[in-house]
């Protein structure tokens, strides 16, 4: 008898959470898999089969090689620049101040600047992309050209500049980011004994030795997390390329990436079955990415 | 080389608090400016970005609030994250707890069905989402999008959770049903408020990633421009700017925006710092 009981309950337990992410979750993701085999519009009830077709043209779509180098440079140089400032800031913030009392301190002021760091976090990409508009507005009266204006700077085309364009996305991206990776990092330094620091700098260890002797090696796992939350972050990017750039990540598609030209492809073009095409394409490239970072960062673990 | 005391500020120091200090300044600046404009006016935006407002007009505010519908929004996302937030964490805190104590056939198979989740990018579940949505009639709706909203939070909440419930002792509860208590009792009354720090913290991460969500509206809500949330409305009124030339209405609408969320944040910011990292090194 209580036994049943406890089936029952487990069973009442999980029918509303399994029905949900099975009808929104799962079966969107099963369907996208075989929709990409078809050439569905998104409004005929026949739904043509086509194999591979659509990974055939994926190949030799302009757009989508693009997309694809632009995800290239993300993921080089959104973890690298968010990780060094990040990491740099954490030092500072925690053990900057050197050796103090019984242990490290940071330098001064450090409460504050960790409020303020972490802010963008939790705003919105959107809104972060609006306020940046203004911020890169390309005529005189944008915050960056007003100010450069100033020491005779001509006003310089942040958004409109092909070969600039996702640079200063790129940017949004890191001063949106750092201030998390700042709390993470800072997470990972109080976790260093104490004696570490202490003993090296007894020693005549400086703060940029203590760093690189002492802070790094032992952060190693904690980069790595971040490292492959930043990765991930650099496939998708969608909110603030869409503001920023519009539906076809102008200027002349030079910020184009996958998730914008997904969603113009299924909701503009109606072309379903090749977005899906894409996506597919999106999810190897992400579990690729992932699985390739943790097999070759993983090294043997500095024991504490 | 002597030992060296870290007692003045050397260059290394100055520098440090240089590169702090100009961070700091290139995160407060664009907010600043923002809040600023929104009671200039049109020729005063457009003239010296650092000159300040001539005089206080509050216009700006009203017509962003009223026309340009900010309220309208604001309520639509405090409506959508409130449902979806409680309904995540009432249906993820759940499963987690059934799947993290409770041994049976196909446990750890519902557990890694849930986890999987994590691994795939919404983008690809883009398309078919959208006729899901329509098929079942929910389209444009506020519930549609609360049902979603929970749908994509259950993962990583279920994720999370359960790590959470296993660290549990599990006394207390075996003493609970002992007594007469029903599993439903135990598990309300007594293991919820066990697992607080927990439920804290993963809530906190969904309200933010729900509040901050601009995909899933932008596809499921396009139909419907009343039921637009914050996010949306704000890229809408950012694009309408520019051919309606009121700026400082725009800027009045971040504004209006940025202030709760601001509010909130340093109020809680220690929560919310130490709940969205926990959330991540788990």
């Amino acid at each position: 008898m209580g036994r049943l009981r406890t089936y029952g309950f487990v069973a009442g337990f999980l029918a509303v959470p399994l029905v949900l992410y099975t009808v929104f979750v799962i079966s969107p993701y099963v369907q996208a898999f075989q929709l990409s085999l078809t050439s569905w519009n998104g409004y005929s009830s026949v739904v043509r089969y086509v194999g591979l077709d659509n990974f055939g043209r994926l190949l030799e779509d302009e757009v989508f090689w693009r997309a694809l180098r632009n995800h290239g440079i993300l993921l080089l140089v959104l973890p690298l620049a968010t990780i060094v400032i990040a990491l740099l800031f954490a030092f500072l913030l925690n053990l900057g101040g050197g050796p103090r009392g019984a242990g490290m301190r940071g330098v001064w002021g450090s409460g504050f600047y960790r409020v303020v760091f972490f802010f963008p976090q939790v705003l919105a990409v959107a809104v972060v992309g609006v306020l940046f508009q203004a911020v890169y507005r390309p005529d005189a009266d944008g915050v960056i050209n007003g100010v450069l204006a100033r020491f005779g700077v001509e006003p310089v085309g942040w958004l409109i500049e092909p070969d600039l364009a996702l640079w200063s996305i790129i940017a949004v991206m890191v001063w949106q980011a750092v201030g998390f990776y700042v709390v993470l990092f800072s997470a990972g330094m109080a976790a260093i004994p104490k004696d570490y620091f202490e003993a090296a700098a007894l020693d005549g260890a400086g703060r940029i030795r203590l760093f690189f002797s002492i802070t790094l090696p032992l952060l190693r796992d904690t980069v790595q997390v971040g490292w492959i939350y930043l990765g991930i972050a650099a496939f998708d990017g969608f909110a603030l390329v869409q503001v920023l750039a519009g539906d076809k990540g102008e200027p002349d598609g030079a910020t184009t990436i996958l998730p914008i030209t997904i969603y113009n492809t299924a909701f503009s073009y109606q072309k379903v079955g090749y977005a899906s095409a894409m996506g597919v394409a999106l999810f190897f490239l992400t579990v690729t990415f992932a699985v390739l970072t943790l097999r070759t960062t993983r090294r043997e673990r500095v024991e504490l | 080389m002597a030992p060296r005391k870290d007692n003045g500020p050397g260059a290394l120091g100055v520098l440090s608090h240089v590169a702090l200090a100009v961070w700091a300044l290139l995160i407060i600046a664009p907010l600043l400016w923002t809040f600023l404009a929104s009671f200039k006016s049109n020729t005063e935006i457009f003239g010296d970005p650092l000159q300040l407002p001539g005089a206080l007009r509050l216009d700006a505010w009203g017509r962003a609030w009223d026309k340009a519908h900010i309220g309208q929004y604001m309520l639509n996302t405090v409506v959508v994250v409130l449902f979806g937030t409680a309904g995540t964490m009432v249906f993820g805190s759940m499963a987690a707890y059934v799947l993290a104590r409770y041994r049976f056939a196909g446990s750890r198979l519902i557990y890694y069905y849930f986890v999987a989740g994590l691994a795939f990018p919404v983008f690809l579940a883009l398309g078919p989402l959208f006729f899901v949505v329509k098929q079942v009639g929910l389209l444009n709706s506020h519930v549609g999008l609360v049902l979603v909203y929970i749908a994509y939070s259950l993962p990583f909440t279920v994720f999370f959770l359960a790590a959470f419930f296993r660290t549990l002792p599990d006394a207390v509860a075996e003493a609970a049903l002992i007594d007469g208590a029903s599993h439903t009792r135990t598990f309300f009354q007594i293991m919820v408020p066990m697992a607080r720090p927990g439920l804290i913290s993963i809530t906190i991460f969904n309200v933010l990633g729900q509040w901050n969500q601009y995909l899933l509206p932008l596809v499921l809500l396009a139909g419907a421009p009343d039921k637009w949330v914050l996010t949306q409305g704000i890229a809408r009124i950012s694009t309408l700017a520019g051919y309606e030339a009121d700026w400082p209405g725009l800027f009045a609408a971040l504004s209006i925006t940025i202030l709760p969320v601001a509010i909130v944040y340093i109020l809680f910011q220690r929560q919310i710092q130490s709940g969205l990292s926990s959330g991540a090194l788990k």
